[in-house]
């Protein structure tokens, strides 16, 4: 299964994919770049004339690349056949640095377990100046 | 190991993934990790894990499958501890 096969077959579309590229992935990890756009809808209102990007929408970026690509590499057998269903379960990340629109982000994540469906992984987010953004652990079922 | 002792280190193990307290005090053979104490799936999953790190066992799928509540979850213990 090719890297852009997987992003066609996550459950997510506009407005809600963060994921435009895959660099690197395999049964341990995976390392991805989402970009920004200036005009994501959620810029709107967070914050009043101050675009900021909203500490969940961080989270959920570190999640699609960090858990749901991978989850997905991991199940590519099953893909072939079936839809798989995704559940976040649990998240405790960290920020350090904020993100303005437009901005590149590259979420890195390493495997620390997939047993009996549930994935859990280390994952962490860099802006282009390879400074650290945000990083902490994320955990999901993989159904 | 005694069974009360295998009881009492269950009980440690899955007392941080409980939500229903009030269940929780009153543990039974028959109370049910899911119906009864609201752990959920991914936590479910915790619980095996923490289980395999404190008994020095590997449980399988169906050992996992079978461990839905606190009788079976002994008995599944108990099996692997005699299989090592």
């Amino acid at each position: 299964m090719t890297k852009e096969q997987i992003i066609e077959k996550l459950p997510y579309q506009a407005p809600f994919l963060f994921v435009d590229e895959i660099l690197e992935i395999d049964n341990d990890g995976v390392k991805g770049y989402y970009t920004l756009k200036p005009d994501e809808y959620f810029y709107e209102g967070h914050f009043k004339d101050q675009p900021i990007t909203p500490g969940v929408i961080l989270t959920e970026i570190m999640a699609q690349i960090g858990l749901v690509c991978l989850g997905m590499f991991i199940r590519k057998d099953q893909l072939n056949e079936e839809e798989i269903q995704v559940a976040m379960s649990s998240t405790a990340i960290d920020f350090y640095k904020s993100v303005l629109p437009g901005e590149k982000v590259l979420v890195k994540s390493e495997k620390q377990y997939f047993r009996f469906n549930k994935l859990k992984c280390k994952v962490e987010m860099y802006n282009e100046e390879q400074k650290l953004i945000a990083k902490g652990e994320i955990a999901g079922m993989i159904v | 190991m005694t069974k009360e002792e295998l009881l009492s280190k269950l009980k440690t193990i899955i007392e941080p993934y409980v939500q229903n307290q009030e269940e929780f005090q009153h543990l039974s053979e028959d109370t049910n990790f899911i119906d009864d104490l609201e752990i959920n799936s991914a936590n479910l999953v915790d619980v095996i894990l923490d289980v395999e790190d404190e008994f020095g066992i590997e449980i399988d799928n169906d050992g996992m499958d079978k461990m839905l509540t606190v009788k079976a979850s002994i008995q599944v213990i108990q099996d692997k501890l005699v299989a090592k």
